[in-house]
Parts: C-alpha cells; sequence; structure tokens
C-alpha cells in the first residue's frame, strides 16, 4: 500500500495533497497544472517537498519530521513518464535490461520474459528511437518493471498515443495491471481511462487532492465543476 | 510589377548585398593567402627549421591542455547545468570572462599572478624558479583561454539531455555516478566533442597571452602562432606556408565540430 500526504511549492503553485494506493489502481485526475505530475515526482523523490510523509507498506519514503528522506534509486517504485523517456541510445532490450539485481548484474533473464511477454521480440535489438508510440509505452513499462517495483507511477500513460492505439494499449495495461496486483496511482485526464483503470479515483485540483472515491461516488456528490463535467463526459 | 512586390524585390536586393559584402570580407583573406602561395613556395616553406619544433610544440601542448580542459571542465559543466542557484549563474560567467579578455591582457594578468615576482611567488616558488617562459607556462595560457569555449559548450550539452530520462534511470535504481556516466555522458556527448574541437582551435591559435607569459623560445614555448609572427620578418613563405597548415588544420576542425553537433541533433529529434 502505498500512502503519501506532502505539501510543498512549485512556482506559483502550493500543493497540498494527500492519497492512498491499495493494491491496485488509483486513477488520479485534473485539470492541467493541477499539480498531478509533480505529485508523482514528489513520490518518487524527485522533488523534495517542504513537508510530509510517504510510505510503502512497512517502509518510510520520506519523512520530514523525522528527517528521513529515502534517495530515488532505493524507492523501488516505477515510473512510466508522460513522454516514456526511453533511453535512445540503447536498444528495446538494453532499456529494459537497465535495472541491476543486487549484485549489480543485469536483470537478463526478467528483461527478455517481459519483452516476450509484451510480444516485444522481433523489436528486441531495435533503437527506441524507431518505435511506434505503442511500441514505446510498452517498453516503458516492461523497463519499469523488469526493475521489480512495488509500486507504479504511471503519468497520462496513454496520452501521446492515436485513437485506435489507445483503446489497444488500454485494454493491454487494464488486464495487466489487474494481473499484477501492484500499488499504481496512474495520472490521465481523460474520463475513458478513469472508468478503465480505477475503482478509485482521486480528483486534484489546484495542488489539492479535493475529492476522492469510486466513480459512481463522484457522480452522485461531485465536489467541483470540474468533477461534475468529468463524470458527465465519460461513456457511464 | 505592384508596389509590393517592388518593395519586395528591393528588400531581397539589400539582403544579398549586405550579407554578400560581409561573407565575401570574410571570405577574401583566406582565399587571397591560398592564391598567393604556390606549391614551390609552400614547400620549400615547410623545410624552414621554425616550422618543425614548432609543430611539434604546438601539438603536445594543445593536447595536454585539451586533456586538462575536458578532464576538469567536464564535471564543472555537469554542476553547472544541473544548478540553479545564483552562485551557479556566478560561476558561469566567471568562466566565460577569458573569453572577452583580451588575449595580451590574459598574458600580464598570468605574469602577474604566477610569475617569478606575483601574487602566488612565495608559495609556489620557494627555490626563486618559476613558471614564466617554460612549456608549462604555455599549456597554462592554452588553459586560461581556450577553457571557456568547452565548458560553455558541454554545459549546454548537459542542460539538454532530457531530465525524464534521469529521473527514470535513477528509479531503477542507478545511483548518480552511474547515470552519469550511461545516460548523461552518452547523450551529451556530441555536444561536448564539438565544444573540445573549437577549445582545442582556440589554444592552438593562441598568440598573445603565450608570448607575454610564456615568451618565444624556439622548441620551448615558440608554438605555431608565434613561429609565423618570427618567419614573417625573415622569409614570408615561411608565414605563408604555416599560415595554410592552420587554416586548413581550422578548417576541418570546424567542419568536425558542425558535423558532430548536426548529427547529436538529428539523434535527439528522433525521440
Amino acid at each position: 500500500m502505498l500512502q503519501a500526504t506532502v505539501t510543498g511549492h512549485i512556482g506559483s503553485l502550493q500543493i497540498d495533497a494527500s492519497l492512498v494506493a491499495h493494491g491496485g489502481t488509483l486513477v488520479l485526475v485534473g485539470p492541467n497544472g493541477a499539480g498531478k505530475t509533480t505529485l508523482l515526482l514528489m513520490l518518487l523523490g524527485a522533488r523534495r517537498p517542504e513537508a510530509g510523509r510517504i510510505t510503502l507498506g512497512e517502509t518510510v519514503l520520506l519523512d520530514s519530521t523525522s528527517g528521513v528522506d529515502v534517495p530515488i534509486e532505493e524507492r523501488r517504485l516505477g515510473y512510466v513518464p508522460q513522454d516514456y523517456a526511453l533511453f535512445p541510445h540503447l536498444t528495446v532490450l538494453e532499456n529494459v535490461e537497465f535495472a541491476r539485481s543486487n549484485e549489480g548484474q543485469p536483470r537478463r533473464a526478467r528483461a527478455r520474459q517481459l519483452v516476450d511477454e509484451f510480444g516485444l521480440g522481433p523489436l528486441a535489438n531495435r533503437r527506441t528511437t524507431e518505435l511506434s508510440g505503442g511500441e514505446k509505452q510498452k517498453v516503458a513499462l516492461a523497463r519499469a518493471l523488469a526493475a521489480e517495483p512495488r509500486a507504479l507511477l504511471l503519468d497520462e500513460p496513454l496520452a501521446a498515443l492515436d485513437a485506435a492505439t489507445r483503446r489497444d494499449v488500454r485494454s493491454f495495461l487494464c488486464d495487466y495491471l489487474a494481473k499484477l496486483d501492484l500499488p499504481s496511482v496512474l495520472v490521465t485526464h481523460d474520463p475513458a481511462d478513469a472508468l478503465a483503470f480505477g475503482a478509485r479515483i482521486g480528483v486534484m485540483e489546484g495542488g489539492r487532492v479535493i475529492q476522492s472515491g469510486t466513480w459512481e461516488e463522484l457522480r452522485a456528490r461531485p465536489a467541483s465543476p470540474f468533477v461534475e463535467q468529468f463524470v458527465s463526459s465519460g461513456a457511464r | 510589377m505592384s508596389a509590393r512586390a517592388r518593395v519586395r524585390a528591393h528588400a531581397y536586393l539589400v539582403l544579398v548585398f549586405a550579407g554578400g559584402v560581409l561573407a565575401l570580407f570574410l571570405l577574401a583573406p583566406v582565399v587571397g593567402l591560398v592564391a598567393a602561395t604556390s606549391p614551390a613556395d609552400f614547400w620549400s616553406g615547410l623545410h624552414h627549421p621554425l616550422v618543425w619544433p614548432a609543430l611539434r610544440l604546438s601539438l603536445l601542448t594543445t593536447t595536454v591542455s585539451l586533456l586538462v580542459v575536458v578532464g576538469l571542465g567536464t564535471p564543472l559543466a555537469w554542476a553547472l547545468a544541473r544548478s540553479t542557484g545564483r552562485v551557479a549563474r556566478a560561476v558561469e560567467v566567471v568562466v566565460q570572462l577569458p573569453a572577452v579578455i583580451p588575449p595580451a591582457v590574459a598574458g600580464v594578468a598570468l605574469l602577474l599572478t604566477f610569475g617569478r615576482r606575483g601574487l602566488f611567488a612565495g608559495w609556489l616558488y620557494p627555490q626563486g624558479w618559476s613558471v614564466t617562459f617554460t612549456t608549462a607556462a604555455v599549456i597554462l595560457a592554452e588553459i586560461f583561454v581556450s577553457a571557456p569555449y568547452f565548458v560553455q559548450a558541454a554545459t549546454d550539452a548537459f542542460r539538454r539531455v532530457d531530465q525524464s530520462c534521469v529521473v527514470v534511470a535513477r528509479t531503477l535504481g542507478a545511483f548518480p555516478l552511474r547515470v552519469f556516466w550511461q545516460i548523461e555522458l552518452p547523450l551529451a556527448v556530441s555536444g561536448l566533442v564539438a565544444g573540445a574541437a573549437m577549445s582545442w582551435a582556440r589554444s592552438l591559435g593562441e598568440f598573445g597571452a603565450t608570448l607575454m607569459f610564456a615568451g618565444n623560445a624556439s622548441g620551448k614555448t615558440q608554438t605555431l602562432p608565434l613561429a609565423i609572427y618570427m618567419a614573417f620578418e625573415s622569409d614570408l613563405r615561411a608565414a605563408q606556408a604555416l599560415s595554410l597548415v592552420l587554416i586548413a588544420v581550422a578548417f576541418g576542425v570546424l567542419l568536425a565540430a558542425r558535423a558532430t553537433l548536426a548529427r547529436g541533433a538529428r539523434a535527439r529529434v528522433a525521440r
């Protein structure tokens, strides 16, 4: 279970947010500039909040009162950023193998298994710059999973894809995340994603999580005009 | 022709004329030098006794100064690219200073600081010996004038590295040193190579600071540009031959630097 309460500011935006992700996916939605990506970066340790507490199961990742601040490389959080951030000078297989085991060996067996499982086998030795959007998505996910993370953070994983690819990848991702049973936070602005992925949805606006609950709860009692508009534009 | 078409035609003519005049002016001396030197002059000039000692010395000193500039400049550039504070910005300006100081001024400054009666003379030279007028002084002068070119290019190159890649690499368990070697350096390398090339070309051509701080002793401190200056007074053909060699080298370095930068830019865009 990933649990976080953080405060901080980025530019003029004041972040003051709490979230909880049990096994299963928490979908984080909100308008542009709400601070969703910043919150993910704070969870990862890439941005330091001014104050807060982040725990992953029994492990404390951040506790500003006791001075605990685990560095990024030790937090064991998988990250799929918005532009995938594949390493352009490495092949698909080298990207997925980048994580090292505790002995410092590349996780070759695990990487190979993931590459095959995601149907990327024929592309294993290609440069990542030659891939389509959907393929890049899968490589980014496989790369994060090869490190055997204890939670997964995905930032707008489908935003850069065209409509047809988005449907295919959404369905693939949905099945895979359900099978994984890893606490996950998925940031999106697309109501279709919220419907597909999330039993629980957190709404972030102006740096704060203003509402969290199931789709039905949000629709029954929307906490803001944005929430109201968001749930009404979804299919259900 | 309509009024608008006439204005456009005039504007085009002004552009071509103004730009053309400048470009031709920049090209003319190079063309003039090549045209004024016959192959026979070139070969006999190359056999002048000044030439080979100067060539060997320049090669030695510019190689050593390049290694120092790249070795010390790369971590500096990385730190400057990743820092956002006022101190970092101030350091960036300080590092660029030697590029805008006149070379002769740099020579005087180096002399007053590191010379026999300079600021640090008591600490550096308890025996009374000093670094001035030695080959080491040539290297120091070259480092001083050429470092800004490398550090600025390297800082820009590290800045252009996608920070998402850096964050992802760290989430995959890589410590910052491994991220530097395996992610940041490979992604910045084209900018670093281009910067090193320009820096090397600058140190190869250094004249004023070298003359004042290191002197003009053949084989010890007389680099190629100084040799050209000396040859100019005794045998113009030697000066011409050396000049052609330097122009050819400079041209080659420029083309190589541009090609490297272009290839790096294409690799980034392909993402």
